[in-house]
């Protein structure tokens, strides 16, 4: 096991991870930015070492003097988080190639999985369900526009064309007419090679009113892998989770079976070390994968929840060679849970609001849980992301850990700046969420028809 | 460990030119370092304490900089142009072991001057000074880690 473990993030993730390493004993190191001196976990660990000035390129994105940073504190391993370098596969290997650990699957399979079209072809081969499509990368459209058009009407439209590199909603575009098809590829191609400096693009149906439901698994890279059931993460605005809840509900269990069985063997066949989540488009009682996340997710509390599994120990247990200890046998998934994300912006605007937290009072009770670096006096950063708190809640019924959830945000105060709390409030009571089961489109509709 | 021997000690630290001072007793351990002329208190976690904790609990950021090193040492002198460390790494004062320092106090650099090296990844990078003057003092030991933007050195 790990003595001494190098944090390379910050917020509530950076929080969660010492929590973490606190439990096993493992000492940490909070390596920070100028301006995050104060981050709770920074005060909170062993030894914290600032890293550079605000911008992240220069700090969290900071590779030299991340590894710097594990040089003179004599760290073993880096725990990435989400986000910054977590799924950036030349950081894992400068990590390894410095004799330290990175928590996290090989950079082969980080590359793999960050590669949209490899990674669809390596589930297909393992039996995982894929949404129809090009089953690999588009030909030139100016030099082979008919072959593009052929894949097109092979699959369907609408089609949707999207990055090689891309991922996480960027880098997309949906055509619906075929007289559109060849100018819109192009234009996605120049995006593409714009923003990830890949111009490589596949296309795939389009599913008009698809939910997203994920897949959380553990898998020790030695032959066992297990899942912790799956995730409904379709309330989003522009690509970007607002609500996530655990399980899925209304699946059918042969459909989930299936899917879970077809993830395991997955990674199992592509050697997965860690922490990972398979996210698919669910449609008509049918599973459709579209990416997979090689890291700990935000949402992953709600997992937790229901299983009674701390992910990120059983992360760091298996990243440190050790075999997993849980059998599936042990994973019994029990009750619902919800996670409201709370971010510092405008409810109605979404213009983040960064600024002096004057004032936070966390809510609690049976069932409630709060993820989050706020303390009073706090203030809020705008160099970062504007995720402030995660309010998360679990019941023996969807029912009760909705109307809890819908206590605890009444409850929650963050004074001085403001949060999207109003509209979580909203959400939770709101009709159609409360029967469960809407699309992925749900929330921007409902945003749209308020303006 | 009682409050009167906590007091006790910060007197004695206050007293004396020592920097850091840590002292284990059991299970048991206080480490109260000097930072800029104020006392701050350090709490190393204390396995098995009794409940009646020092109300000193609340962990103050600590630096990297190991135990040995005297963090801002000689209070007074900060009143000259600091050169902080643009890197994290390991701060040397002289070009090899053995070889003479770059600088020491008192002693006149240009700007453009090595004033020091810091090494990480196996590479020696040499950190210049941007003001002329007088070196007025030195902040960091041979051999101890720094941090981005640590004090290394004053230039009056």
């Amino acid at each position: 096991m790990f003595k001494k473990i190098l944090i390379a993030n910050r917020g509530e993730i950076a929080l969660r991870i010492l929590r973490a390493c606190k439990e096993m004993g493992i000492q940490t190191v909070a390596v920070h930015s100028l301006v995050d001196r104060d981050l709770k976990h920074v005060r909170l660990a062993d030894e914290a070492v600032c890293i550079g000035p605000n911008p992240s390129p220069k700090s969290y994105l900071n590779v030299p003097s991340i590894i710097a940073a594990m040089e003179i504190t004599d760290a073993e391993a880096v725990h990435p988080g989400y986000g910054f370098l977590a799924e950036n596969a030349d950081f894992a290997e400068r990590v390894q190639k410095s004799g330290f650990t990175f928590i996290g699957p090989d950079p082969d399979v980080i590359r793999m999985m960050g590669d949209k079209v490899e990674a669809i072809k390596a589930m297909k081969a393992a039996g995982v369900p894929t949404v129809p499509g090009s089953d690999g990368a588009l030909p030139n459209p100016g030099e082979e526009p008919e072959k593009c058009l052929e894949i097109a009407e092979r699959i369907g439209f609408p089609i949707i064309i999207k990055a090689a590199a891309g991922g996480g909603g960027r880098g997309m575009r949906v055509v619906h007419e075929k007289e559109n098809l060849i100018s819109s590829i192009q234009i996605t191609m120049g995006e593409a090679k714009a923003a990830f400096g890949d111009d490589t693009v596949y296309m795939e149906k389009f599913l008009q009113n698809p939910r997203h439901v994920e897949v959380q698994i553990l898998s020790d890279g030695q032959g066992h892998a297990i899942h912790l059931g799956d995730r409904d993460c379709s309330l989003q605005r522009r690509h970007q989770k607002v609500l996530e809840e655990a399980p899925a509900p209304g699946i059918p269990q042969d459909v989930r079976e299936a899917t879970y069985a077809a993830c395991i063997k997955a990674c199992i066949d592509i050697g997965y070390k860690g922490a990972g989540t398979f996210e698919f488009l669910y449609e008509n009682n049918r599973f459709y994968f579209i990416e997979m996340n090689t890291r700990i997710q935000v949402e992953h509390p709600v997992s937790e929840m229901v299983t009674g599994i701390d992910l990120i120990k059983e992360q760091i247990k298996v990243c440190s060679g050790l075999p997993l200890s849980i059998k599936q046998s042990d994973v019994i998934i029990r009750g619902h849970s919800f996670e409201c994300r709370i971010n510092a912006e405008d409810p109605k605007t979404f213009m983040p609001c960064p600024g002096l937290v004057k004032g936070f009072h966390a809510p609690g009770g049976l069932g409630v849980r709060v993820d989050s670096h706020l303390y009073n006096g706090y203030t809020v950063p705008p160099n970062y992301d504007s995720m402030i708190a995660k309010i998360i809640t679990f019941g023996d019924t969807r029912e009760i850990a909705l109307d809890r959830m819908r206590q605890a945000l009444d409850e929650t105060i963050v004074d001085g700046i403001k949060t999207n709390i109003p509209l979580q409030q909203m959400l939770v009571r709101d009709k159609e969420f409360r029967k469960g089961g809407v699309n992925i489109h749900y929330l921007e509709k409902k945003l749209g028809s308020e303006h | 460990m009682d409050i009167r021997k906590i007091k006790k000690l910060i007197e004695l630290l206050e007293e004396s030119n020592i920097g850091e001072l840590e002292i284990k007793e059991g299970e048991e351990s206080v480490r109260i370092a000097r930072n800029s002329g104020t006392v701050q208190y350090v709490n190393a976690p204390m396995q098995g304490y009794a409940p009646a904790q020092a109300p000193v609990a609340a962990a103050a950021p600590v630096a990297a900089a190991p135990a040995s090193a005297p963090v801002a040492a000689a209070a007074p002198v900060v009143s000259g142009h600091i050169i902080k460390s643009p890197m994290v790494g390991t701060y040397y004062g002289a070009p090899s072991p053995g070889s003479p320092n770059f600088i020491e106090i008192g002693k006149t650099v240009k700007v453009g001057d090595v004033i020091c090296i810091i090494e990480a990844m196996k590479m020696m990078n040499q950190i210049t000074a941007d003001k002329a003057g007088v070196i007025e003092s030195i902040l960091v030991q041979d051999g101890n880690p720094v941090e981005f933007d640590q004090p290394l050195v004053t230039i009056a």
